[in-house]
């Protein structure tokens, strides 16, 4: 029971990490109409950014801060020098020319930091566990990450819904020409929603960085599944994101940790160790073949695209 | 304007012609390594070639077409551990799953369009290769050796380089063939007309939806026929085979050569590989050059290596 309470947190705290990179992703979609496939390495730049300021200042929180700062000029900076350049085009183009930026991207980390990879240790005050239950105890630092993505989605809600930047980029996203044609700085409003798709992704990152190592390729197998997560929510959509974040995570972990057991009780011990990883790995897919036949413009579609 | 003599005819005649007489040369300098690095372009031609079918021709975006890479490889290795050595039962077994892959792929995937098959096509791709580094009977992460390669009838040696590199070569030259004949008959203006306006064909009464499947299950099939010949090449096949930045480098290559042009994928294919050797010979760090060499030729130069030779052809001519 306890390790169950444990596991759904577990999923918990790795559904709402997704969310951030989900949302970048599927803001960036929503208004610029542009698939990113760089979002990734956004990722992993915040995760490498932060490990690096850490040990130079020799604080967890500001260097987390200062990555986030630097992986938010990152991003909009990829937006002013590449992206601006491919807006209007064929989807084609874009799935092209942000997988060169990957490369560039990738090659880059292995230029910088060499191609180890690098650790974030935790600082002590987060290293501990808390007693969240009577008698069940869970690490601090997952519970910080689950309070903080929460305030985030929090943030990115009120932005989105109750402010005026807020108020242009949902125009934005629902007609992008007659929003510049009343006299909004465009350009500048899509540098901004880039940087700040960047900066969720560099938080997803260097939030993500002590619990695993930080190394490249990191962001590439989480992009998959954010690419998943905005189809089964339906791209555009944040709610959707925020929705299929919370079961792709719950899923994926405890389908992880129970679905060996699940598989004992119908198959013999051997086949079932046999079958459980690669079944285990297969479950998320099958949601989102479900959700296809369902709905196959996704749970939560933004309407008209 | 005379289409026996123009400068992409001479390229294209060119091109194979070195292809062709590649071994001889390759055996007169005493260099195998041209000869290893050759075959895997023809090999990745053709599975360019196929991708090309559905992604220039059917407008089909699919980012996972390097999963039948990896199937048809599994195929024949899975087959090959379990002591079937028969390119006879092998191939078919690759070409087979292939094809259900694709099957079952596609019905999924062509119900939505546009960014969402993108996105989907790579999910399902990247399920592939998670299942395949699951199969911990065949190698799991580490993939699978095959220690020999597909036996057919007494004249046809695998095994020899040379032969190999020209069955190779024979299966590029039939798939190019094959689609240039697909897509100029009935079915493949079906196909072309869905990629410029599927509403439209739609609605003139045909059922685009079963046409698009018949040519991605189609597609699916040759690049399998693609798989099993890359795993008989490396003597291995592994889950890195089928990992999405290989769909990315096949998509590449389709654009690079030039979308919907018969001869593009191989020109595209030719021209990546040896900028990577060439590159790759500058510097170690030779990825941090194609990468924006890439965003280049999306930004600058749509038509690829085929719509340049077109250019530079209404240039000379005026």
């Amino acid at each position: 029971m306890t390790l169950f309470i444990e596991q759904c947190l577990n999923g918990l705290q790795f559904g709402l990490l997704l969310f951030l990179l989900a949302a970048g992703l599927t803001l960036v979609f929503g208004i610029m109409d542009l698939v990113n496939l760089a979002h990734g390495s956004l990722y992993m730049i915040g995760a490498y950014f932060a490990a690096t300021f850490a040990a130079w200042t020799g604080s967890f929180v500001l260097g987390a801060v200062l990555a986030l700062a630097a992986t938010l000029m990152v991003g909009m900076a990829v937006e002013v020098i590449a992206m601006r350049r491919l807006y209007g085009r064929d989807h084609l183009d874009h799935v092209l020319g942000t997988f060169g930026l990957i490369l560039f991207f990738d090659e880059s980390v292995r230029l910088i930091w060499g191609p180890e990879g690098m650790s974030l240790p935790l600082p002590s005050w987060l290293n501990t566990s808390v007693e969240i239950l009577p008698g069940v105890q869970y690490s601090s630092y997952r519970l910080a990450i689950i309070v903080i993505t929460l305030a985030v989605a929090a943030f990115l809600y009120g932005l989105v819904m109750r402010t005026r930047i807020g108020m242009l980029i949902r125009a934005g996203a629902s007609n992008r020409e007659m929003v510049g044609a009343l006299g909004v700085n465009i350009k500048l409003l899509y540098t901004l929603v880039f940087g700040l798709g960047a900066a969720l992704a560099g938080l997803a990152g260097l939030m993500q960085a002590p619990i695993l190592t930080v190394q490249i390729g990191m962001g590439e197998n989480i992009l998959i599944l954010a690419f998943v997560i905005t189809v089964i929510g339906g791209i555009g959509s944040i709610r959707g994101a925020l929705v299929a974040a919370l079961l792709v995570g719950f899923i994926d972990t405890v389908g992880r940790s129970y679905l060996p057991d699940l598989l004992r009780l119908v198959l013999t011990p051997n086949a079932a160790a046999t079958a459980a990883p690669a079944l285990s790995s297969m479950l998320i897919y099958l949601l989102m073949a479900i959700v296809l036949v369902v709905k196959p413009e996704g749970l939560f579609s933004a309407g008209g695209k | 304007m005379t289409p026996a003599l123009n400068l992409r005819t001479i390229a294209i005649v060119a091109l194979l012609a070195a292809l062709l007489l590649l071994p001889v040369y390759s055996e007169l300098v005493g260099n195998r390594f041209v000869l290893t690095l050759f075959t895997r372009i023809v090999i990745l031609a053709l599975a360019a070639v196929s991708l090309n079918l559905i992604l220039g021709y059917g407008g089909m975006m699919s980012f996972g077409h390097a999963a039948y890479l990896g199937i048809g490889g599994y195929a024949v290795g899975m087959l090959a551990h379990e002591g079937i050595f028969s390119g006879f039962v092998q191939w078919p077994a690759a070409l087979a799953a292939s094809a259900l892959f694709a099957l079952v792929i596609g019905a999924l995937s062509l119900r939505t369009r546009g960014v969402y098959f993108i996105m989907i096509t790579l999910a399902f791709a990247q399920m592939a290769y998670y299942v395949c580094a699951g199969l911990a009977r065949y190698g799991g992460d580490d993939g699978l050796t095959i220690y020999k390669r597909s036996e057919f009838v007494a004249p046809i040696n695998l095994s020899n380089k040379v032969q190999f590199y020209y069955l190779c070569l024979a299966l590029l030259l039939a798939a190019i063939y094959l689609v240039w004949r697909i897509v100029n008959s009935r079915f493949g203006l079906v196909i072309q007309g869905a990629r410029s306006n599927d509403t439209r064909m739609g609605a003139i009464g045909f059922p685009t939806y079963r046409y698009k499947l018949v040519c991605f299950v189609i597609a699916g099939t040759l690049c399998g026929l693609a798989g099993a010949l890359l795993a008989n090449h490396t003597d291995f096949v592994s889950p890195a085979t089928m990992y999405w930045t290989r769909s990315g480098d096949l998509i590449i290559m389709v654009v690079l050569g030039g979308m919907a042009s018969p001869f593009g994928p191989l020109i595209g294919t030719v021209a990546l590989l040896l900028l990577e050797e060439v590159l790759s010979g500058i510097t170690e760090y030779w990825q941090i050059i194609l990468g924006p060499l890439l965003l280049l030729v999306v930004l600058f130069a749509r038509g690829g290596i085929d719509g340049l030779l077109k250019q530079l052809m209404a240039k000379v001519r005026s």
